[in-house]
C-alpha cells in the first residue's frame, strides 16, 4: 500500500519532539496517488507545486486531475465564470516561480486603471508604465469570439503546465465520493473507480462536485456565496483603444447594493464584473444607464452582450477544509474577499502542497501548516469588511468623493513622491497586496492630513464653482 | 496594441548599470539580454547571455549591494520588473518562492564556472603552444651553433 500509516517508535518519539510532537502520521511515499477534482487555477497550481515539491525530495507520486471541460472551447462549456484579472502582485509571483504568461494567454495587459465617480474621474497608472496586470478568459472567449486553439485560456494553459509536470488529466465528471478502507475513493460518470492516497477538492463554488461531500465529510461545510454579475460586450479594437485604452475602469458610483463594478478589456471584447447584494436585472439596468457608464463606450451607447452569467463567489471561509487524506482548496476552501480570486487560489494551493510533500496528509498536518495561511486570508479578509464599508461611505457621501478624487488626482499630476491615496485605490481596487496592507499605508501620518486637506480644498472650491463639477482628470 | 506584460526596451538598451543601487529584479518574457562585467582597465567581457524565463538583478536585492554587472539587450526585449518590496514580504511569508531563483544562480554559477573552466585551459593551451613556439625557434639556432 502506498499510504504510510507510521505508528509511535521511540526514534518516531525522538523525531516527534524535534518535528513539534508529531508521533504518528500519515504521508505520501514512492508510489502513492493524488486525486484532484477540478483542473482550474487551485487543481492545477496544486498539482504542479505538489509534484515540483516533490520532485525536489526524490518522492516519486501520480496525480489525476478531473476536469469534465475543455478549456479551448468557446462560451460556456469551456468557461470558469471569472472576471479574469491575473493581480499585479500574482504576476510577478508567478514570474518569480518561473511561470511566464504568454502573451495569448493575456488578452490585454493593463497598465493602469480609471477611476469613475459622478464627480469626475482619475486615472492611476501603474509604477514605471508597465503592464503588470494581465486580462485573461479563463476558457477561450465568449462563443462569439475569433478561435485561437486551447493556447489563449489561462486556466487551459494552467492544466497543460500541470500535464506537462506530470499529472495525468482524467476528462470525466465526477459523480461520487467514498471512502475504501480508509481512502478516498472517486467514482467517476462512467462509473470507473479509482483509489487515491490524498484527494484534494478544486472544483469552485458554482460546481455540483461540492454537495458530493456531505456524508463523506461530515466536519466540511461549504463556503457562503454571493452572486455577482458578469458580461461580456463586443466592441471594434478601434472602439477599445479609443474608449477604455489598456486600462481596468472602476465604478464608484452611488448605487443601492452596488459593491463595486469593473470593465475589464480583453481582446476584442468588454468584460463587465458587478457585485453587489442581491444582484438582478434591476440593479444592472441601473447601472448600465448611468452615465458614467454609458460615457465609456461609442456614443454613450451600451450595446447588447454578447454573453452573460450570475456566478457565485466565496465570501465566507468554508469550515474546516481538511480532514485525513483530503483537503479543500480554492474557492472551495477560502478565498479572497471580491477581489484577487486567482492570487488566492495559488497561495492556498501552494500551502497545501508544501503541507502534504514535507509534513503530511493527516488531518493534524494540515491543521497545523495548511490552515494557517488559510487563516491568514480569512483575517485579512475581516480587514477588508472594514475597508469595504469605508469605501462605501465615500460611494454614499459626494463630499468624500471630492476629497478623494483631489488627492488621487493631484498626486498623478504632481508626480508626488509619496502616493497615499493613490497606492491605497490601486491596491484596492486591483488586488495586488493583502487588505491589512491597504489599511496600513492609510494610517501614515501623512495620508489623513492629506485627505483632510483635500475634502476642505475640494468641498471650497467646489462652493466657489457653485454647482459645476471637478473636471476629468484622466 | 501588444498583449504581452510588461515593457518593451529596445536594441542595446542598458537595463542595469554594473555599480548602481537597484530597486527591481527583472523576469525576461521575451528577447534576449546579455550581462558584461566592466574591467577594470577599460572594456568589458560577457559573462552570460539571457533568455526568456532567465531572472536577474536578484543579487543586488539580497545583497543590497550595488548592480555587480551590467545588463543590455542584445534584441527587442520585453521585461517584467519585480518590485523588492514586494519580491521580499512575499519571500517573509513563503521562503520557498526563492527556490526557483537559488536554482537559476546555481546554475549560474556552474556555467560560470564550466566557462572559467574553458577559460583556463584555453589559457594553458595557449601557455604549452607558445612554449613550443618558442623551443622550436630556438631549437635550429642551437644547432646551427
Amino acid at each position: 500500500m502506498a499510504l504510510v500509516q507510521r505508528t509511535a517508535r521511540p526514534s518516531d518519539n525522538l523525531a516527534g519532539y524535534f518535528a513539534g510532537g508529531e508521533a504518528s502520521r500519515l504521508a505520501l511515499s514512492d508510489g502513492s496517488r493524488v486525486g484532484v477534482i477540478g483542473g482550474g487555477p487551485a487543481g492545477t497550481f496544486f498539482t504542479h507545486f505538489l509534484l515540483r515539491l516533490a520532485a525536489a525530495v526524490d518522492l516519486d507520486v501520480a496525480v489525476d486531475i478531473y476536469e469534465p471541460r475543455n478549456f479551448a472551447y468557446q462560451g460556456p462549456a469551456g468557461c470558469n465564470h471569472c472576471g479574469g484579472i491575473v493581480s499585479e502582485s500574482l504576476v510577478q509571483l508567478l514570474a518569480t516561480e518561473g511561470i511566464n504568461l504568454p502573451p495569448s494567454i493575456v488578452r490585454r495587459g493593463i497598465e493602469s486603471y480609471v477611476l469613475h465617480m459622478d464627480i469626475g474621474n482619475v486615472r492611476i497608472e501603474t509604477p514605471l508604465h508597465e503592464k503588470r496586470i494581465a486580462a485573461v478568459f479563463r476558457g477561450n472567449g465568449p462563443r462569439v469570439s475569433e478561435p485561437i486553439g486551447a493556447s489563449g485560456s489561462f486556466d487551459g494553459y494552467l492544466l497543460e503546465l500541470a500535464a506537462s509536470s506530470g499529472a495525468k488529466v482524467v476528462r470525466k465528471l465526477v459523480n461520487e465520493i467514498s471512502w475504501d478502507g480508509g481512502r478516498p475513493q472517486v467514482t467517476s460518470s462512467d462509473g470507473a473507480t479509482a483509489t487515491y492516497d490524498l484527494l484534494a477538492v478544486a472544483a469552485g463554488v458554482n460546481s455540483q462536485a461540492l454537495q458530493l461531500f456531505g456524508e463523506v465529510a461530515p466536519q466540511y461545510h461549504s463556503p457562503k456565496t454571493l452572486k455577482t454579475f458578469i458580461c461580456e460586450f463586443k466592441l471594434s479594437p478601434e472602439a477599445l483603444d479609443r474608449h477604455i485604452g489598456p486600462s481596468m475602469h472602476v465604478f464608484l458610483l452611488d448605487i443601492p447594493r452596488l459593491e463595486f463594478a469593473a470593465l475589464i478589456p480583453k481582446g476584442e471584447f468588454l468584460t463587465l464584473c458587478l457585485l453587489g447584494h442581491d444582484v438582478d436585472n434591476a440593479l444592472i439596468d441601473t447601472f448600465l444607464s448611468a452615465p458614467e457608464v454609458k460615457a465609456c463606450f461609442p456614443d454613450g451607447a451600451v450595446p447588447s452582450p454578447v454573453c452573460h452569467c450570475f456566478p457565485r463567489v466565496n465570501v465566507v471561509a468554508a469550515a474546516r477544509p481538511y480532514g485525513d487524506r483530503i483537503v479543500w482548496i480554492g474557492d472551495s476552501g477560502v478565498a479572497r474577499l471580491y477581489k484577487d480570486g486567482i492570487g488566492s487560489a495559488y497561495r492556498v494551493a501552494k500551502a497545501a502542497a508544501k503541507t502534504v510533500v514535507h509534513h503530511g496528509v493527516a488531518d493534524e498536518d494540515f491543521r497545523r501548516h495548511f490552515w494557517p495561511a488559510c487563516k491568514r486570508i480569512d483575517n485579512d479578509n475581516s480587514i477588508a469588511k472594514v475597508i469595504f464599508a469605508v469605501s462605501g461611505l465615500i460611494q454614499k457621501l459626494r463630499f468624500l468623493r471630492r476629497g478623494v478624487l483631489r488627492m488621487t488626482a493631484n498626486e498623478q499630476r504632481r508626480q508626488a513622491r509619496r502616493r497615499h491615496m493613490s497606492t491605497v485605490l490601486w491596491d484596492l481596487f486591483t488586488g495586488s497586496a493583502p487588505y491589512r496592507e491597504v489599511l496600513s499605508r492609510s494610517f501614515h501620518p501623512e495620508f489623513p492630513a492629506m485627505l483632510c486637506w483635500n475634502l476642505i480644498a475640494g468641498n471650497a472650491v467646489r462652493a466657489r464653482r457653485n454647482g459645476s463639477e471637478e473636471p476629468s482628470h484622466e | 496594441m501588444s498583449n504581452g506584460l510588461g515593457q518593451w526596451y529596445s536594441k542595446g538598451h542598458v537595463v542595469v548599470r554594473q555599480g548602481e543601487y537597484g530597486e527591481h529584479i527583472y523576469a525576461v518574457q521575451e528577447g534576449e539580454l546579455e550581462v558584461v562585467k566592466e574591467r577594470k582597465g577599460g572594456g568589458e567581457i560577457q559573462v552570460a547571455v539571457l533568455r526568456s524565463g532567465d531572472i536577474f538583478g536578484e543579487m543586488a536585492i539580497l545583497q543590497k549591494e550595488v548592480r555587480s554587472a551590467t545588463v543590455r539587450t542584445l534584441t527587442e526585449a520585453r521585461l517584467l520588473t519585480i518590485d523588492k518590496k514586494t519580491f521580499m514580504s512575499r519571500v517573509h511569508e513563503d521562503p520557498s518562492l526563492a527556490f526557483n531563483i537559488v536554482r537559476m544562480m546555481a546554475q549560474r554559477i556552474r556555467s560560470l564556472n564550466a566557462k572559467l573552466g574553458e577559460r583556463r585551459a584555453r589559457v594553458e593551451r595557449r601557455r604549452v603552444e607558445r612554449r613550443a613556439d618558442r623551443q622550436r625557434r630556438q631549437g635550429p639556432r642551437r644547432s646551427g651553433q
